[in-house]
């Protein structure tokens, strides 16, 4: 009950910390609108040439784009949410502080983002995609039904998000600085992700191989059930493998976790 | 070690201080600077000094330093990746082929890639009007603008500028281009105007983070976007996008319209076939645009005070 309490309040501080910055919020907006254009003229020409390309037609295509551009931050493809903080902590010694606080480290770590998540959706998320309705026909739903299967989609794209990158910020306990494996994380997750491009036009072997990797459920499974790609037993089929994920990727962050605070040493002096 | 490395950089730094001329440091000090020349050179002095530190401070770690160049190799190749999948389900893309699309791809990230290596660190300049240690670069004697540019020098942006050279090598290998010498030249003019009318919006998008300080990202959508827009053909966009960037906020000279004459393929917006030759132009007068905003921006700065 005390520990509910105290995690939703973390949560809600970390949304309140990224409300705080609304300059740089709307110029994210700004950024993710300009990327949006881009991407959006080149999906057209390339569903021009390839119309049903992967399953979508153009509009659906293009309402992809916006998702897309919506959700970047949200699931925090490009990194830059709670493991930069984490990582440094590790780096100077300071996560000695954190391990014995009477709280759980994960779960502390995942309620902040959780509170960043929440604000960059509305933030972040809601702008783009409108200023994207107004330059192109979208293909959005209009029932509340398919909005809300959305939102379930995208918490357990966050969790699983969270998820890696909590690996993520764990290796700094062996390698101290993070730099490179941030720096690869992110590569794999804008790629597989389906960021670039949709991970149902990708071609052969290499579409199965991304759609079955995790990083298919931070932005190409929500965009596929807003689409309506998704619905009845396919959409819970979508969830199980969404959680799947997300409890495997957490039980290996316990797992590392405990293996690398049997690892600490902490600097005298 | 680094921290010894360091030091003998400042230590050049420094020198540099003895090295410049009494009087001259009066005049510039008291607004009459002698001439734009001795400033200019007095700029790339200090961007060399303080560029050549942080090369060796970052050799001190080596294997990092080369994880982060491939990293930078692969981050950017992933572009060219995404075109290549999309080119794996489709022969033409806006009517251009992937040999031509990489020709285009190749200009962009190679002109992109100069200016990123030379300048990218001048987005780092809203931080330092935030947490006001853009006071301490006021009190040195060098020009403002070199030490932001040279601030972190990030030699792995090499991996960059290959990745495009790369891109551009396939391209001249697999697009069929009748050359003329005009075309010969035109290409590594077209490479440096690119580069600078980059270093323009670079430069332009730092000044703006003196008025608006947490807005960086902004630039990244002229920069960043910038070059990934000039990666596409001209055919794909809409043409109020494409006047745009031709008239506004002129990147069209950066690789489009000397690529598409180099190409052989037409102009969009029916232009003339003469605007091909006009990069070095536009560059020269985008760099002095960009250099009143620098100089406005930089009168305008007040220190955070605390």
């Amino acid at each position: 009950m005390g520990a509910g309490r105290l995690y939703a309040a973390v949560a809600a501080s970390g949304f309140r910390r990224y409300a705080t910055y609304r300059v740089a919020t709307a110029a994210g907006v700004f950024t993710n609108t300009v990327f949006g254009l881009i991407l959006a003229y080149t999906y057209i020409a390339l569903w021009d040439e390839r119309p049903g390309l992967g399953g979508y037609d153009q509009a659906q295509a293009v309402t992809y784009v916006w998702i897309g551009q919506g959700l970047l931050s949200v699931v925090a493809v490009m990194g830059g949410g709670f493991e930069d903080e984490m990582i440094e902590r590790i780096r100077t010694g300071d996560i000695a502080i954190d391990l014995y606080r009477p709280v759980d480290l994960q779960a502390w770590w995942l309620a902040a983002d959780a509170g960043r998540a929440a604000f960059q959706l509305v933030g972040r998320g809601v702008l783009p995609m409108a200023l994207g309705g107004l330059v192109f026909r979208l293909a959005l739903p209009t029932d509340v039904g398919t909005w809300l299967a959305f939102l379930v989609a995208v918490l357990l794209g966050v969790l699983v998000s969270f998820a890696l990158r909590y690996l993520v910020a764990l290796s700094a306990f062996w390698f101290m600085d993070g730099a490179g494996v941030q720096q690869l994380a992110v590569l794999a997750a804008i790629f597989f992700s389906g960021l670039t491009l949709p991970l149902n036009a990708f071609p052969g072997a290499l579409g199965e191989l991304a759609r079955a990797l995790p990083w298919s459920a931070l932005m190409q499974t929500p965009a596929d059930v807003l689409l309506g790609e998704r619905t009845g037993s396919g959409l819970l089929r979508t969830y199980a493998v969404q959680a799947a994920w997300a409890v495997a990727l957490l039980a290996v962050g316990r797992l590392v976790q405990s293996a690398a605070t049997r690892r600490v040493v902490v600097q005298g002096g | 070690m680094a921290d010894l490395r360091n030091l003998r950089g400042l230590r050049d730094l420094r020198d540099l201080r003895g090295l410049r001329d009494l009087k001259e440091r009066r005049d510039a000090d008291s607004g009459f600077a002698p001439a734009g020349r001795s400033r200019l050179v007095d700029g790339l002095r200090a961007y060399r000094l303080i560029a050549w530190m942080w090369i060796r401070s970052t050799m001190a770690y080596r294997a990092s330093f080369a994880m982060t160049v491939f990293g930078n190799f692969a981050g950017s190749a992933l572009d060219f990746v995404a075109i290549l999948l999309m080119f794996s389900r489709v022969d033409e893309l806006g009517g251009y082929s992937l040999g031509q699309v990489a020709f285009l791809y190749g200009l962009s990230s190679a002109a992109f890639g100069l200016t990123d290596l030379a300048l990218g660190s001048v987005d780092r300049l809203g931080q330092r009007v935030r947490d006001g240690t853009l006071d301490t670069l006021l009190v040195r004697p060098a020009p403002v603008l070199a030490q932001v540019a040279a601030d972190r020098f990030a030699l792995r942006r090499l991996g960059r500028i290959t990745q495009g050279l790369l891109v551009l090598g396939y391209a001249l290998f697999v697009v069929d281009i009748s050359w003329t010498p005009l075309k010969v030249l035109l290409m590594p003019v077209m490479v440096v105007s690119g580069a600078a009318i980059f270093a323009a919006v670079f430069v332009a998008g730092a000044a703006f983070q003196f008025v608006a300080q947490d807005a960086s990202q902004v630039t990244n959508s002229f920069t960043y976007g910038g070059t990934t827009l000039l990666q596409y053909p001209p055919t794909v966009f809409a043409k109020d996008l494409v006047r745009g960037v031709t008239f506004v906020l002129p990147l069209a000279f950066v690789n489009w319209l000397p690529a598409l004459y180099v190409l052989g393929l037409p102009y969009p917006l029916d232009l003339p076939e003469w605007v091909a030759f006009l990069p070095p132009l536009v560059a020269t007068a985008c760099c002095a645009l960009a250099g009143i905003a620098w100089r406005a921006g930089l009168r305008s700065y007040r220190s955070t005070g605390s």
